[in-house]
């Protein structure tokens, strides 16, 4: 496990989130109302739409094209449509926001 | 021979250490007691019920005089102890050393003090002891204003007990919401209500700059420049773990003592207890930990084997009247799943936090008679699978129970307002209904309700329902989303009659099923709060699609288009090297819009803080291509140029774009000013399209050129132009304040009537009223979004969090 320190939790605005770019893709950082985070792929398998940019509600996220909506937890997406995304561990510590990168680095080597 | 046990602190837990101790081995040890505070051990939690006078001093005492001498402890009280020496295995005191075999140490918490200037004012008190709690009530019996820093659980208990003192009481808070860390923001919602009514004022996002004054205080100074004028400033905001004995005697220390599960520090012979201590990095504050840690040190001490687990932990307030619970864990963790109960009517909220098959968290506000049943569940980790569905009714209920609907028109007072058009209250209705009229027809007929321009006709139907029950058969009205049962026109009546401010009091009073939301009614919410209460109500960008948080327009690549505002159409040389400019520098598409202006298209959203920098500097604004609010003003040359222009169109485009932009409305508003029938500014298409004539100007709305093309109706010919832009203002308001979210006016026209406007708009009073209420909001509203967000503590936003991929690259 690579926990990596990627910025202050208030970095990232309450039902919002930011971007972190990897070799593998870029991963969406979602703070809910609730001060928790979850990491995951930014981009909406329908038409690759940035998720960073939805509306965050409860625990799900909107993406901001065509309203596909996906439950942060699991990355399943919700209602009829059918897809996910890939999610990631990600913990606050202290304030700060630990991603494990580990899976993002062995993608890229591979 | 006995061994020598010395205590340092006379707390609340180590007083259950020693009685543990007395009744396990009575003549093990011979017990030395420090206390600084010139008193033996009191129930502190109950400090609050003495501050507010509902209990004295004595009556909180745990360990009087006669417990301490029947039980042989030597107490050293009101003496300070100085020093630790683990060498020679001694204390010292103000009065002298005293040797040890075992040490305890319970020197519990400090209040922390925010170091602004002036906190050691006279006048400034923290709130942790009797002395504290004494210096309190002496001072409100002198009257006046207090000001509480600080929406914890200490500092709502001291606002509450000053307020029944008589004193006149603000509390400050810094985070969004009372009580951050037990409540969610619903439940704090509902609880800074509660206070309020009770006349305490609870200012949230509240900042402490510094406590003024000159001998004593005298006033508090906000970080926004607010001054609040105090005789008594009571700093609450948090407690650290007292550690400077530990710090000094070189024991482990981190933000409190650290202890094993035995209690014991890293000398074996010292152990602690209490607030001071610290466990796998969790600190103890409430007294339940703190008693089971007390049964452990005693059992280490006495030689037989015990460990502290923490457990889940409840908390209460002791604010009576004031009935909120929390316990467990809501705030953090994967894979849960939230149960959301509201009751408008009795200001009940209740919401449980389900993790797998157990529920690992709860708060409640307004009803919490089940409280321990859920907290029993909580703690023993039961498997609620099978009354998941149930299960927020608590335990009388696990055969069945339906949220009502209704529930949120049931609650409304006799005088809320029901018809905004026609001031008809829903007492009235309901005495109407009562009387015989039992349709909407009747209703309309019988009181007017509903009889103008109809969004209310919801609400009506609702009454009928509630008033008649089965004997009235609802016509299925659409909800907003899945969060709600009532309808756009619904919760704007509402918001309006309730006076509701914030969001949490939209989720709360009109009974959300959902804890925020979704995209589809946070957005609609959102414009509803900032178009009816301006002032009191804040935008919050992360209830926005993404083009009106970004401020530009998202493409399908993910890159962003950047648009200008050029004034009516007009545009300068220096203005459009400008914009060549920017294309070059940020390699950007251009494209000329069908609205006036130039559109610079695939920007990266990195790139966008520095193009609008760029564009500011020339002078230009955000052209808002992106919002629900003002997009262009379309215009023709009109008489300043035009052989055929009867008016100066140009000119009264560029007047009337410069009063509107910035506005937030349901949806995009395009005007257009041609200068003669003719046309050539397509006006007659527009949102709202004023064509002039030789004898003045006719203003037509409810034009569109989309999805639907339509053209405008006539709303009403004027000889001047300052009438042309009042009556244009005070349509737009209009708009603003009744139309359902995302309605173009064409669709909210179709909906009340041209008529209903018209009729409203002719009384120059009403025509005034609605163009002030319009200044009002542009007065907050009416500002660059580019210029703000290209300063550079706000640019930083628009950058990655972090990048993997420079690092790598280096």
């Amino acid at each position: 496990m690579t926990w990596t320190d990627i910025g202050a939790v208030t970095d990232v605005p309450l039902r919002g989130a930011r971007l972190v770019k990897t070799h593998a893709g870029c991963i969406a950082v979602f703070r809910t109302a609730e001060d928790e985070v979850f990491a995951a792929s930014n981009a909406c398998p329908h038409k690759q739409g940035p998720l960073s940019e939805g509306i965050v509600h409860g625990q799900k996220v909107t993406c901001p094209l065509h309203n596909w909506v996906f439950d942060l937890n699991t990355g399943e997406a919700q209602g009829a449509d059918e897809g996910r995304i890939a999610v990631y561990p990600v913990r606050i510590e202290a304030g700060r926001i630990l991603l494990e990168i580990s899976a993002l680095q062995n993608r890229s080597a591979a | 021979m006995k061994q020598k046990l010395v205590v340092i602190g006379a707390g609340m837990a180590s007083g259950r250490v020693l009685e543990h101790l007395r009744e396990r081995a009575p003549d093990q040890y011979d017990i030395t007691l420090f206390n600084a505070e010139p008193r033996g051990n009191y129930n502190r939690i109950m400090l609050s019920p003495v501050l507010s006078g509902e209990k004295t001093y004595e009556e909180i005492v745990t360990h009087d005089d006669d417990w301490y001498a029947q039980n042989e402890i030597t107490c050293r009280f009101g003496e300070h102890v100085v020093g630790i020496d683990r060498d020679s295995r001694t204390v010292t005191g103000e009065n002298g050393e005293v040797s040890y075999d075992k040490l305890l140490i319970a020197t519990g918490s400090a209040p922390f003090i925010i170091p602004v200037p002036g906190k050691d004012l006279p006048g400034v008190i923290a709130y942790r002891d009797l002395d504290d709690t004494n210096a309190m009530v002496e001072a409100s019996a002198r009257g006046g204003k207090a000001v509480v820093i600080g929406g914890g659980l200490l500092g709502l208990e001291a606002a509450a007990g000053l307020a029944l003192r008589g004193m006149d009481v603000t509390v400050l808070h810094l985070m969004g919401h009372l009580m951050e860390r037990q409540l969610d923001e619903a439940a704090g919602y509902l609880l800074k209500k509660d206070l309020e009514k009770r006349g305490i004022a609870v200012m949230t996002k509240a900042a402490t700059k510094a406590i003024l004054g000159e001998d004593r205080v005298e006033a508090v100074l906000l970080e926004d420049g607010t001054v609040l004028d105090a005789d008594l400033v009571v700093m609450a905001v948090g407690i650290r773990p007292e550690t400077r004995l530990a710090n000094d005697a070189h024991l482990d220390v981190a933000r409190g003592i650290e202890v094993n599960a035995q209690m014991m520090t890293s000398d074996p012979d010292v152990l602690a207890v209490g607030e001071c201590v610290e466990l796998d990095g969790q600190l103890f504050g409430l007294v339940a930990p703190l008693y089971d840690q007390a049964k452990v040190v005693a059992a280490t001490l006495t030689g037989e084997e015990a460990s502290f687990v923490p457990k889940e932990l409840s908390t209460k307030l002791k604010v009576t009247g004031c009935d909120l619970f929390s316990a467990g864990d809501f705030a953090e963790g994967e894979g849960r799943e939230d149960v959301v109960f509201r009751d408008p009517s009795r200001g009940v909220y209740k919401r449980l936090v389900i993790e797998g098959d157990r529920l690992v968290g709860a708060v409640m506000y307004g009803d919490t008679a089940d409280s321990n049943w859920f907290f029993g569940l909580i703690k023993d980790g039961t498997d609620i699978s099978d009354m998941r569905e149930t299960l927020i009714f608590g335990p009388a209920y696990q055969g069945g129970g339906q949220s009502d609907p209704l529930s949120a028109v049931a609650a409304l007072p006799p005088e809320a307002e029901i018809c905004g058009c026609n001031g008809i209250c829903k007492g009235q209705i309901v005495q109407a209904i009562e009387g015989g009229a039992t349709d909407l027809g009747a209703v309309k007929a019988t009181t007017k309700a509903s009889a103008s321009c109809g969004t209310c006709t919801g609400l009506v139907e609702q009454l009928l329902q509630v008033t008649l029950g089965d004997g009235f058969e609802m016509p299925s009205a659409q909800p907003v989303c899945g969060c709600t049962d009532l309808s756009h026109e619904d919760v704007r009546r509402l918001i309006k009659s309730q006076e509701l401010k914030s969001q949490e009091a939209v989720w709360q009073e009109l009974g959300w099923k959902t804890v925020n939301g979704c995209h589809t009614c946070r957005p609609a919410v959102n414009f509803y709060l900032l178009a009816d209460w301006p002032l009191d109500y804040t935008d919050d960008p992360q209830s926005r699609f993404v083009n009106e948080r970004n401020h530009a327009n998202i493409q399908k690549d993910g890159t962003y288009s950047v648009m200008p505002r050029m004034w009516g159409g007009m545009t300068t040389p220096q203005e459009l090297v400008a914009i060549a400019q920017a294309a070059e520098k940020y390699g950007a598409t251009v494209k000329v819009t069908g609205g006036q202006r130039i559109d610079l298209l695939g920007v990266h959203k990195e790139d966008l803080p520095a193009i609008w920098a760029d564009l500011n500097k020339a002078g230009m604004v955000s052209g808002h291509a992106y919002t629900k609010g003002l997009r262009t003003v379309k215009t023709c040359v009109g008489s300043d140029w035009c052989r055929f222009g009867t008016q100066d169109s140009t000119g009264l485009g560029i007047k009337l774009e410069k009063r509107l932009w910035g506005s937030w409305t349901p949806h995009k508003v395009k005007l257009g000013v041609s200068g003669c029938p003719r046309n050539c500014a397509e006006a007659t298409c527009k949102d709202i399209g004023i064509v002039c004539v030789d004898s003045g100007y006719q203003i037509g709305v409810g034009g569109a050129a989309g999805m639907d093309v339509k053209e405008v109706e006539r709303l009403v010919d004027v000889p001047t132009e300052e009438e042309a832009i009042e009556w244009t203002v005070a349509f737009v308001q209009l708009y603003r304040e009744n139309a359902k979210y995302l309605d173009r006016a064409y669709k909210w026209l179709a909906k009340v009537g041209l008529d209903w406007v018209q009729d409203v708009l002719a009384d120059p009073e009403e025509r005034a009223a609605l163009v002030a209420r319009f200044d009002l909001s542009q007065s907050v509203y009416q500002t660059d979004p580019w210029a703000e967000r290209a300063r550079p503590d706000v640019a930083k936003s628009f950058q990655p969090l972090a990048d993997f991929t420079l690092e790598a690259a280096e």
